[in-house]
């Protein structure tokens, strides 16, 4: 918006500065001073939409911008940059920590989101309430369900008709800093129990109920999944009398993880592989009992105002060199088997990508229904209250 | 008085007073009568308000007391420590700083508030954070000391975004303070701190209720600090209403505890005019 009204307040001074050159009251020396060549131009460009540059999607008006909400460390800014440089859209890029905040924005109106992430449990509920609308796969010429691994596309249909096409897919488990984190760290149940332990004041968990309270119920071997009152009820036990034993809870972990702060986290696939990348003394752990493995997706909700620039936009995600860049980037692994196809093979056998099979084994999809629990939300609520 | 007369003062009252008429009622009236008939409604099913007549919301306000408590020491705490920072500085700016150097060192009060708060809450995340102070003090041998996300790096970050609200309304009282009566003071015999003890800070009192009001009510309220220097470990009742809006959903119960919220600002600051201003008043009366 700023913007905007940035450029119409310097076209007027622009049309100003150029009437007082062509009337000679003014040297073009200072003309050229005032406005500056490379501004006029602009200026020019923002006046003639025909001008701008836009080789690849020259068909139709995508607009200048693009506003869209992902999560912590999960995108290449270099893609984003690109897709600016062929499209003359800028990209607004929103963070979240949990998909209940981006349902309650969502069901509040008017977010203004183009496009945003969500992740699999949460579709069902959105069609439900009206908030995304089906997409029109003929605007997404790159997206070939044929090549996608069906274990992970499931839940972005919706009564047979798609309402988001696949990011990428990962698993929920544990980061420990090895220099700081001595012994073998295999289980939830050693997780929960250093955190009130030797690990006292190291640890993070996730702003984020379906994680932080479904990785509790691991402790006791209940699904992660659980909405059953009495099993609840233990996992919220555990996290209160866990609370005073926490460094903190946040859903981007990286910073303090990084510093030192943090020797142990709540975490996700990819964060676990960048930190990994970065300090080897990083190792991923998914726990023996299980916990969560699921899919983030691509949505477009109703009210986007930029629909044309949202459908390029994942359009130019899902396109295989692209998301092949993201992959090596944010270092989750995914759906798409033409992506992997253009991926180096230490990737596709990353331990941190790809867990055993008798790990995954245990891992549970998230359920709808925690989406909209209000127990698990009130448990969460009463935990951070704490 | 004529009646022509009296109908034109009529129209300049409604004139001068409608536009913050009707400022406040759409603005404060309305929304917080929204707010008090969303606080005795439900969750719905997939969170927001359900219309409802239940005082569950308000018997439920005990779940949030730690968060209540954490407001009303720290906030309390963060006010005094403003105070007893802001008056030595108030007290050399207004009364020992040359004319040269006082509009100067004035703006640099303020300085900081041209960039984001945001911003200055970031960088004390970095300076409290393992690679800041705690590394200094690893040298000197206290090893794995941590500040941030703890009461302490809260305290810190309120403290600082908030001092210059405290600093110009006691700068103010005592720049307008009547020198005579510090000579008349040291005349008759008074020490420098009995001076300072029974003459200016006494007529300066104004100034540092006007100051404490300010500070107390923001911080009441605050959020961001909590959120980024307390990271989910020092919960205010301002993150408990963000997370009832913005994650949970529970409309009625964050109605019911902002509501709560109100109540106790209201009972805490009427107890502090009685009490503060009611014995400033006193004392003025006194002097004179």
């Amino acid at each position: 918006m700023s913007k905007f009204d940035d450029t119409s307040m310097t076209s007027r001074r622009f049309m100003q500065e150029l009437r007082r050159y062509q009337k000679g009251s003014v040297s073009r020396r200072h003309f050229l001073g005032v406005t500056g060549l490379g501004l006029a131009t602009a200026v020019l460009g923002a006046a003639v939409p025909g001008l701008k540059p836009r080789p690849a999607f020259a068909a139709e008006d995508l607009g200048d911008t693009l506003n869209f909400t992902t999560w912590p460390n999960y995108f290449a800014q270099s893609n984003l940059d690109d897709f600016t440089k062929k499209t003359g859209v800028n990209i607004n890029v929103s963070v979240f920590g949990s998909n209940e905040e981006m349902l309650a924005k969502l069901q509040a109106g008017g977010t203004g989101w183009d496009v945003f992430v969500p992740t699999n449990y949460t579709i069902s509920t959105y069609k439900g309430l009206g908030l995304i609308e089906p997409l029109d796969l003929k605007r997404l010429p790159e997206f070939d369900a044929s090549s996608q691994d069906p274990r992970f596309v499931g839940p972005g249909t919706v009564d047979g008709t798609i309402y988001a096409v696949p990011k990428d897919w990962g698993t929920t488990g544990y980061v420990i800093n090895s220099d700081k984190v001595k012994g073998e760290m295999t289980t939830w149940k050693q997780f929960w129990d250093r955190t009130r332990g030797d690990l006292s004041g190291r640890v993070m968990v996730h702003d984020y109920q379906l994680t932080t309270i479904g990785n509790a119920l691991k402790y006791f071997g209940y699904s992660f999944n659980s909405i059953d009152p009495k099993e609840l009820a233990d996992a919220e036990k555990l996290l209160i009398d866990s609370k005073p034993h926490l460094f903190g809870i946040n859903s981007d972990y990286q910073p303090s993880m990084r510093n030192g702060d943090a020797w142990m986290s709540v975490c996700w696939t990819g964060d676990a592989s960048q930190l990994h990348r970065d300090i080897p003394a990083m190792q991923y752990v998914i726990g023996r009992e299980g916990g969560e493995i699921w899919t983030d997706f691509y949505a477009i909700p109703k009210d986007a105002p930029h629909r044309n620039a949202a459908y390029a936009f994942v359009n130019y995600m899902l396109t295989p060199e692209v998301n092949a860049k993201e992959i090596l980037a944010h270092g989750y692994p995914s759906t798409d088997a033409k992506t992997n196809a253009l991926l180096p093979k230490t990737v596709l056998e990353d331990p941190i990508l790809y867990p055993a099979k008798d790990l995954l084994a245990n891992l549970e999809f998230g359920a709808a229904a925690t989406l909209t629990n209000p127990m698990r939300a009130e448990i969460m609520n009463r935990f951070k209250s704490a | 008085m004529t009646i022509a007369a009296a109908s034109s003062r009529r129209t300049t009252t409604a004139l001068l007073v409608g536009p913050a008429a009707i400022f406040f009622v759409l603005l404060l009236i309305l929304p917080l009568v929204v707010v008090v008939i969303y606080s005795f409604g439900e969750r719905a099913p997939a969170g927001g308000y359900a219309p409802a007549f239940t005082f569950a919301n308000y018997a439920d306000l005990a779940s949030r007391g730690k968060a209540f408590l954490n407001t009303l020491t720290l906030a309390p705490l963060g006010t005094l420590l403003c105070v007893v920072i802001a008056y030595p500085l108030a007290y050399f700016l207004a009364l020992k700083a040359s004319e040269r150097w006082r509009t100067l060192l004035l703006v640099l009060v303020i300085v900081p508030f041209w960039t984001s708060q945001l911003l200055r809450i970031y960088a004390w995340l970095l300076i409290l954070g393992h690679k800041g102070i705690p590394s200094f003090l690893a040298l000197i041998g206290f090893d794995d000391v941590r500040l941030i996300n703890t009461p302490f790096a809260v305290l810190v970050g309120m403290v600082y975004g908030y001092l210059p609200l405290m600093v110009f309304p006691i700068y103010v009282s005592l720049e307008k303070l009547d020198r005579r009566l510090l000579e008349a003071s040291a005349d008759l015999g008074a020490s420098p701190w009995r001076t300072l003890w029974q003459v200016t800070l006494p007529l300066s009192l104004p100034g540092i209720a006007t100051g404490s009001l300010l500070v107390f009510i923001l911080l009441m309220g605050e959020f961001i600090i909590p959120a980024f220097l307390g990271g989910g470990k020092v919960f205010f009742i301002g993150n408990a209403l963000v997370d009832l809006f913005l994650q949970s959903r529970n409309w009625p119960l964050g109605a019911a505890v902002s509501l709560g919220l109100v109540a106790i600002m209201l009972v805490t600051i009427v107890i502090y005019m009685r009490f503060v201003l009611g014995r400033g008043g006193d004392r003025r009366v006194a002097l004179m």
